[in-house]
């Protein structure tokens, strides 16, 4: 589409450097600021080159359009809180996917008023339409779980499998049928509905502790719907870029699922977290509780702290009152780490954004695998909001159902401390064996009133031990 | 005007893809969540797709709507995406320099 202008093909070769420069420089955050500069060079150049082709030219709609979107992006980007961050990208990869679907109905159009018939173009049309449509539909559901519009339990019924094959099925046939003989009546419009309804139905079955891995896979969709719908107009800049973002997306679903021991297929359709009848064996164990004072005290003696994180901390929003107690406890000598489990959270990376948004210093942030060798020595682990991630049950017995997931071994460290509403299990609905151990101390209450209480305990001037 | 299959545009995929495993995989976790919102800022490239569509005349009252939506929904993408990554950024501070 853009061939026979030399200026063009130079803006979109150069936007597409820019591009993988972003990347290169997104590996550390010492650069990476700039690799979002290098971005919107890329973004700038590709969108002028564009302006310049000479079939562009009903100026007033497309400067309609780009002013309305930013208009909509600007507020957008300055006024979602940092704990709204999963439910934006699930929403930005729905905008994303639908944008690159609706291109692909008018190309589609295109060809059938055309009279065309089978070709690559309609072939490839009909793939970037279905990526569109479904991970469209998709993200949207996969939105509403986030922002609790509807449950977060997976939504399951009978025979669901088969009716996913079904509309799978269908979908593919109509797009088949589309590439042979591109038209622009009723089968379109029926593929259309059945791409955005296999959507719904790729998404509805999976829980919200797997959020991160969909969120992922979702990523990597929108970019494979980009690099079609460049193959489809003979584009190499969205192709890259489509490719770039596929890789990406699909880099950190593999990741997450890795953090889980779970495979790809055991995400997408084994309906994990379901509300299992619960295992309450009957038998009342015992634990510990301790109160504000007694949990700050124990915390400005110790000499090593870890502080474990989890998606109980954003929904508290407790990641500020959190940033006060590393505070207070830094000053008085005290060592405080953070040690971030790769699926704590509702999406990859989602608690070194809040607790950096609270001013922690990143080097603080740990990996699982860096602090794991550290519990031993650690005086206090200290877990806020996070549960399967730190069960020993995944480690040691063989029948959890959340067996072989790698954990941050809390239970390794000298003394525990967890800060929970109630002795109900987490999100997976296992029961967690740290909260029995004769170490662990169980601190109720809402973590974020919790933390301030224990906070307010330190600041209180000058205890005597 | 139909665009026909090209080996050297797969050839351009199966490269590019494979310099994207390469780049991310050396992408920082820390940096995950910013990576996300920056790969969705970038993919919205796609733009220049539907300003083509936009700016097409005379284009049908369809290609218009649908173009213009497209539009819409890109920049919103690239927008938000673009300063939303840099706000996160921003707030990933060294310890000494607070």
């Amino acid at each position: 589409m853009s061939l026979g202008n030399p200026v063009v093909e130079a803006a979109y070769l150069v936007a597409a450097v820019c591009f993988i420069l972003s990347l290169m420089w997104m590996s550390h955050p010492s650069t990476s600021r700039r690799g979002v500069m290098a971005g919107e060079l890329g973004m700038l150049l590709a969108i002028v080159g564009t302006l310049l082709l000479k079939d562009v030219v009903d100026y007033p709609m497309i400067a309609g359009a780009l002013l309305l979107g930013s208009a909509i992006g600007v507020p957008m980007a300055y006024l979602m809180p940092m704990t709204a961050i999963p439910q934006r990208t699930a929403i930005s990869h729905s905008l994303g996917a639908l944008a690159i679907a609706l291109i692909g109905v008018v190309e589609m159009v295109k060809l059938a008023d055309a009279g065309a018939g089978l070709s690559f173009e309609s072939a490839a049309l009909a793939f970037e339409m279905i990526l569109g449509f479904l991970t469209c539909t998709a993200s949207v559901l996969a939105f509403a779980k986030l922002q609790e519009l509807v449950t977060t339990r997976p939504m399951i019924f009978k025979g669901q499998q088969f009716v996913n094959l079904a509309v799978f099925v269908a979908t593919v046939g109509c797009g088949i049928a589309l590439a042979l003989h591109p038209q622009s009546g009723p089968l379109l419009i029926a593929f259309i509905a059945l791409a955005s309804l296999f959507g719904v139905m790729l998404v509805a079955p999976i829980g919200g502790a797997d959020m991160p891995t969909v969120i992922a896979l979702l990523n990597s969709y929108a970019g494979l719907a980009a690099s079609t719908m460049g193959f489809a107009l003979g584009n190499k800049l969205l192709i890259i870029t489509g490719a770039l973002d596929g890789a990406s997306g699909f880099i950190l679903a593999v990741i997450m699922c890795k953090a889980m021991n779970r495979s790809f297929a055991n995400v997408m359709f084994g309906g994990f977290g379901q509300v299992v009848a619960s295992a309450a064996s009957g038998e009342q164990k015992s634990h510990r509780s301790a109160s504000h004072e007694d949990a700050a005290m124990m915390l400005e003696n110790a000499n090593s702290v870890v502080i474990i994180p989890g998606y109980g901390m954003a929904v508290a929003q407790a990641q500020h009152k959190v940033a006060e107690l590393y505070q207070q406890l830094t000053s008085k000598g005290v060592d405080v780490k953070f040690a971030i489990h790769p699926v704590a959270g509702r999406m990859p990376g989602h608690m070194n954004v809040l607790l950096a948004e609270a001013n922690i210093p990143y080097e603080k942030l740990v990996e699982m695998d860096e602090i794991n060798g550290d519990m031993p020595q650690t005086d206090v682990a200290l877990i806020i909001g996070a549960n399967d991630v730190v069960n020993p049950g995944a480690r040691d017995d063989p029948k959890s159902a959340i067996a072989g997931m790698p954990i941050i071994e809390a239970d390794r460290a000298k003394a525990v401390m967890v800060i929970k509403r109630s002795m109900n299990p987490g999100f997976a609905g296992i029961d967690n064996e740290l909260y029995y151990l004769e170490k662990t101390h169980m601190l109720f209450g809402d973590a974020k009133d919790f933390v301030a209480g224990m906070v307010k305990e330190l600041s209180g001037g000058s205890r005597l031990h | 005007m139909h665009t026909e299959f090209d080996p050297d545009l797969l050839a351009v995929f199966i490269l590019a893809a494979f310099l994207g495993f390469q780049l991310i995989k050396r992408v920082s976790t820390l940096l995950h969540s910013p990576l996300m919102s920056l790969t969705n800022a970038i993919a919205a490239v796609a733009v220049v797709g539907a300003i083509i569509i936009l700016g097409e005349e005379p284009g049908s009252p369809l290609s218009k709507t649908l173009g213009f939506i497209a539009v819409t929904a890109a920049t919103v993408n690239l927008v938000s995406g673009f300063l939303i990554t840099d706000r996160m950024l921003k707030m990933f501070k060294k310890g000494g320099s607070k």
